[in-house]
């Protein structure tokens, strides 16, 4: 089952690879890792997808909130939450043809370009993984996809409830 | 003006002001300013080994003696490398220790320059915490932060890495030492959450068949006593793991023996058959457990741990409870005391009983009819003549084993060995620490001609600062616990585990300054240990040659149930 953790750490040298040290360390797998201060400079955060069962991932939370650096950690897959990953795509525009598919379906999807060159254009989408990888599908059917970059996914819980220190 | 100090002599200022008294280490490049500090004072005193490991095992042998933080120094590189075995060693058991590691000048960190390696990297899965110093002036609050660490909550190792630049003696600050360590992450649970302290009570008063089941918690908390307590109000059985031996004596009438792979087979039926396990600052190790899938089916196990990572992480616990033992123990202590409801003398007669017909069957009797000098009557002989009052040091093997099986630990610190890690090389150095801490009290080193040859050289430093420890070697010309799982395991092909061309022990023993005493029968041994044990001025070194073909018993049957032993050769209990 997938799992999303949001972590808030000190914003300290070392403390994010003890993060990933750990998950190591146990064989658990990472999906994705994006990281970041916050508006508290001294704090970090980190938002990991990892997969597991619920021994495991209750394991795995219980041994990030045993790292010293680590302030607060909370499993926002057990609540209301919006995730979202940002996608850039490079992709082949060559001719009016192709350049007018890609667009059709950056609008369709709610993408938008970013930058083009002569044979190219780079798209740019912020949305759930489901969305992102229609949208990767459907530019794969109308030309070739150069080159992809994703951020992996940031994630906050709904409604006026927080994570802070 | 205040006066103003050096880094290192921050470093030293910084110590001083956290009592400590001894120092374990070796100098190098990289450290010789912060030693160059040390040398100008009198208040700390820095024992030179032979060896970095050496060293951390000694720090790590002080402080289960003392229950304060051990403190190791060691130079940048290979020395900070050296001290990794001692480190993970003091990470599996919860021990405080501080290791100080040097570390090239700021400006070459990252250049692979000379004697540099990634130490805070290479240790961070076994430290409790590191830190990174980087200037001169963040010193005591580091110092003060990683000692703190290394003692509250659940134990364990810290290690601070000190560039080279940060120590220059032309450099100087302020001391400030920080009066309160406050760090916002970092808060380890003190008191046992009340619904779970009354669920837990509900289920001790309501049990048939109750076990207490201590571990290394009950010593690192110093809450022996309340233990004893608690077991005696309740009349409870109870068992303590390898490293909770000493927790409740050896010898009080309450205690099952040690539980688990070479346990008793009482301690270990009563686990079995239990209907409630209260298990006290233990974590279900492997070695305890055997099977997990068919561990003590039909108990309801009370978990008390200060880690809540160690609470069902093997063994789902039905009621944990997280916090300090102290305050844990006294907070069961009075719900029991204040509730209405009282367990079942009745019921605990039968379970009394059925523990007394297990204890019958006298698991940890051998045959010593034979010629050879079988081990357990050595450690027998070494509780007699000792009065089982010294501190037992172990190394890693069946002499371990049997020194925790045959000498009944009447206190808590008593029993020294390295139970998680299972290191060899431990005992000798960790009997040195002890010595340090009580040099006017016996301090054994029990120790098999495999393990003691694995730091050997700190008979060196032994001589130096006269450790006269009592090092009793059980030779049996083979790693023992190798060659027994050989002999069980693997169809007795005793792969690699016969030790050839031993060197003369007692030679060495008296190359090193020391005095050597060789065993060959039976008939030499009574003597050997009073001239052993008479002398108090030497370090002496028993070489004790014993039965090689003998196994530790009783011993789990792989991948069985708790209560699932060999009791002898061929013979199932």
């Amino acid at each position: 089952m997938k799992r999303i953790l949001a972590i808030l750490l000190e914003n300290e040298p070392g403390a994010l690879s003890r993060i990933v040290g750990l998950f190591s360390q146990r064989a658990y797998n990472i999906d994705s890792l994006t990281v970041g201060t916050t508006d508290d400079q001294t704090l970090s955060r980190i938002t990991i997808t990892t997969h597991g069962d619920d021994r495991v991932v209750e394991q795995i939370t219980k041994q990030v909130n045993k790292l010293v650096d680590v302030l607060k950690v909370l499993d926002l897959t057990e609540m209301q939450h919006i995730e979202r990953e940002l996608l850039l795509v490079k992709v082949y525009a060559r001719d009016e043809q192709s350049r007018a598919a890609v667009t059709r379906v950056c609008d369709v999807f709610q993408g938008s370009i970013i930058d083009m060159g002569k044979q190219s254009y780079t798209l740019q989408m912020v949305s759930g993984k489901d969305k992102i990888e229609s949208f990767l599908d459907m530019l794969r059917h109308e030309t070739d996809l150069i080159e992809v970059v994703r951020s992996g996914t940031v994630g906050i819980g709904r409604g006026d409830k927080a994570l802070r220190s | 003006m205040n006066e103003q100090y050096n880094g290192s002599q921050l470093v030293v200022k910084a110590l001083q002001a956290l009592d400590v008294k001894y120092i374990f280490g070796y100098p190098g490049g990289s450290v010789l300013d912060l030693y160059d500090a040390l040398f100008q004072q009198s208040e700390i005193e820095h024992i030179l080994v032979r060896h970095e490991q050496a060293a951390t095992h000694m720090a790590d042998g002080f402080a289960r003696s003392t229950g304060e933080v051990g403190v190791v120094l060691a130079t940048s590189g290979p020395g900070a490398t050296n001290c990794v075995t001692g480190i993970a060693t003091a990470y599996m058991d919860s021990i405080p220790m501080v290791v100080l590691s040097g570390q090239v000048p700021s400006n070459l960190i990252g250049d692979d320059a000379f004697q540099e390696t990634d130490i805070v990297g290479c240790s961070r899965p076994i430290v409790k915490h590191s830190f990174n110093c980087r200037h001169a002036e963040e010193i005591p609050t580091v110092l003060a932060k990683a000692f703190f660490l290394a003692k509250s909550g659940r134990p364990g190792p810290v290690v601070v890495e000190l560039p080279k630049d940060i120590l220059n003696p032309a450099q100087f600050f302020d001391f400030k030492m920080p009066e309160n360590i406050e760090m916002r992450t970092y808060n380890p649970n003190v008191k046992g959450h009340p619904k779970q302290i009354k669920k837990a009570v509900s289920a001790i008063l309501g049990a048939k068949k109750l076990v207490v089941y201590s571990g290394g918690g009950i010593v690192l908390s110093n809450t022996s006593l309340q233990l004893t307590q608690l077991v005696e109000s309740l009349n409870a059985p109870c068992t303590n793991t390898l490293m909770g031996l000493g927790g409740l004596s050896g010898t009080h009438p309450n205690f099952l023996g040690m539980l688990g792979m070479h346990g008793t087979l009482e301690a270990n039926k009563a686990m079995a058959n239990a209907d409630v396990i209260l298990a006290l600052g233990a974590r279900f190790d492997d070695r305890v457990t055997n099977n997990v899938q068919k561990f003590c089916p039909d108990a309801t196990i009370v978990h008390v741990d200060v880690d809540p990572t160690s609470i069902s992480k093997t063994v789902k616990a039905h009621i944990p409870v997280v916090g300090c033992l102290a305050t844990v123990l006294e907070q069961l202590q009075s719900a029991i005391d204040a509730s209405k409801d009282r367990i079942d003398r009745s019921a605990q007669e039968d379970w009394w009983y059925q523990i007394t017909k297990w204890r019958e069957q006298n698991c940890l009797s051998f045959d010593a009819s034979g010629e050879k000098i079988k081990p357990q009557e050595v450690i027998r002989k070494v509780y007699d003549i000792t009065n089982g009052e010294a501190y037992v040091c172990s190394d890693v093997g069946q002499h371990q084993m049997f020194a925790a099986q045959h000498y009944p630990f009447k206190n808590p610190r008593q029993w020294i060995n390295s139970g998680g890690l299972g290191t060899m090389g431990f005992g000798l150095p960790a009997a040195m620490g002890v010595k340090v801490a009580f040099p006017s009290s016996e301090v054994i080193c029990v120790t098999g001609d495999g393990s003691i040859q694995m730091n050997i050289q700190e008979l060196s430093t032994c001589l130096q600062y006269g450790l006269n420890v009592k090092i009793v070697s059980l030779n049996n010309r083979s790693l023992g616990m190798v060659r027994q799982w050989q002999d069980m395991l693997y169809g007795g092909r005793h792969a690699s585990s016969y030790m050839e061309s031993l060197p003369d022990f007692v030679k060495l023993a008296e190359a090193y300054g020391h005095v050597g005493i060789k065993v060959d029968t039976r008939d030499q041994l009574d003597e050997a240990l009073e001239r052993a044990f008479s002398i108090n001025d030497r370090l002496v070194f028993l070489d004790i040659c014993v039965d090689e073909s003998e196994h530790v018993y009783p011993m789990h049957i792989k991948l069985g149930s708790v209560d699932e032993m060999w009791l002898k050769k061929g013979v199932k209990a």
